[in-house]
């Protein structure tokens, strides 16, 4: 069983940091809409004060890490130009998606969306988790603040929604792969 | 009375309200400087300050600094002050659902 270092990137970019973006989205709507619940359970307990901007800051450092990992490590690889000549264009993902009608939508408006409204990601969660550990218990009292961070919060989910969604299709029609090849499981010998 | 205690509550909005609109300010560079990246050869060479990359590193770059600065200079100008969310919070969606809307390929080709 073997990766090549290219495809494990996009592995820790896409799976990795990217999904549990997406995955950890729902609980932050969750816990904003328990700050503000007027039956919060937690409403009187200091101690949890901090928890909404402590996951959103953790949410920040994954949308980052997604933004900063795709577009300086696996976007170079997407986008090399093939030396003239070359036939096999299986290691110049944008170049063999544009050869072909059929896939050249995919980079046209899938990449090209993608790697500009990913980077909305960062700078919405960040501006929520500030807003959040600087205001944790203002929350109740301030309506426009949640309503502020509910705004933001769905936003980058929808954005990040939409990179892993042409992430996720782009890799499966022109995979980024290549580079070192890692042994992961030897297979038996007979 | 929650509903209507913006501007009376006991703590200044003044750093949310300039982390909300610099948010705003921040996404919408990132679409412009986007479409100016595509539509002018000149500034896709002067975005690209990363070649192996192109363009995107530099639109990326150059959008979060207006976003910083901005954010920077609202807080220090609104640090002691109580603002109205409600108008803050409405330009700031109105430029995130224009970025979002002008990051979309078809859209940002219009121009």
């Amino acid at each position: 069983m073997q990766i090549s270092t290219h495809s494990l990137w996009t592995l820790i970019h896409g799976m990795g940091f990217g999904a549990l973006y997406l995955l950890a989205g729902s609980g932050a709507l969750v816990l904003l809409y328990h700050r503000s619940s007027v039956d919060d359970p937690i409403e009187n307990a200091p101690k949890t004060d901090h928890v909404l901007g402590v996951y959103l800051t953790v949410m920040a450092v994954l949308g980052w890490l997604t933004v900063l990992t795709g577009t300086y490590i696996i976007y170079p690889w997407y986008r090399a130009t093939p030396p003239a000549g070359t036939t096999n264009l299986a290691a110049y993902p944008r170049t063999l998606l544009l050869s072909n009608p059929a896939t050249k939508q995919w980079h046209l408006i899938g990449m090209e969306w993608k790697e500009h409204v990913a980077w909305l990601v960062p700078i919405a969660i960040t501006m929520a988790a500030f807003v959040a550990i600087r205001y944790a218990r203002d929350l109740k009292r301030q309506p426009q603040l949640r309503y502020a961070l509910y705004g933001f919060v769905a936003t980058s989910l929808f954005a990040a929604g939409i990179a892993g969604f042409f992430g996720a299709m782009l890799d499966k029609n022109a995979p980024v792969d290549g580079g070192r090849t890692m042994q992961l499981v030897n297979g038996e010998q007979r | 009375m929650n509903e209507q205690t913006d501007t009376l509550s006991a703590v200044n909005n003044g750093a949310a309200a300039a982390a909300i609109l610099s948010a705003g300010i921040g996404s919408i560079a990132l679409a412009l400087f986007s479409i100016a990246a595509d539509k002018s050869t000149f500034l896709k060479s002067l975005f690209s300050i990363y070649k192996p990359t192109g363009a995107l590193s530099g639109v990326a770059t150059a959008a979060i600094i207006v976003w910083l600065a901005t954010w920077i200079l609202l807080a220090i100008c609104w640090r002691n002050k109580n603002l109205s969310l409600v108008r803050i919070n409405f330009v700031a969606f109105v430029l995130l659902g224009l970025s979002l809307l002008l990051t979309f390929p078809p859209v940002g080709d219009l121009f």
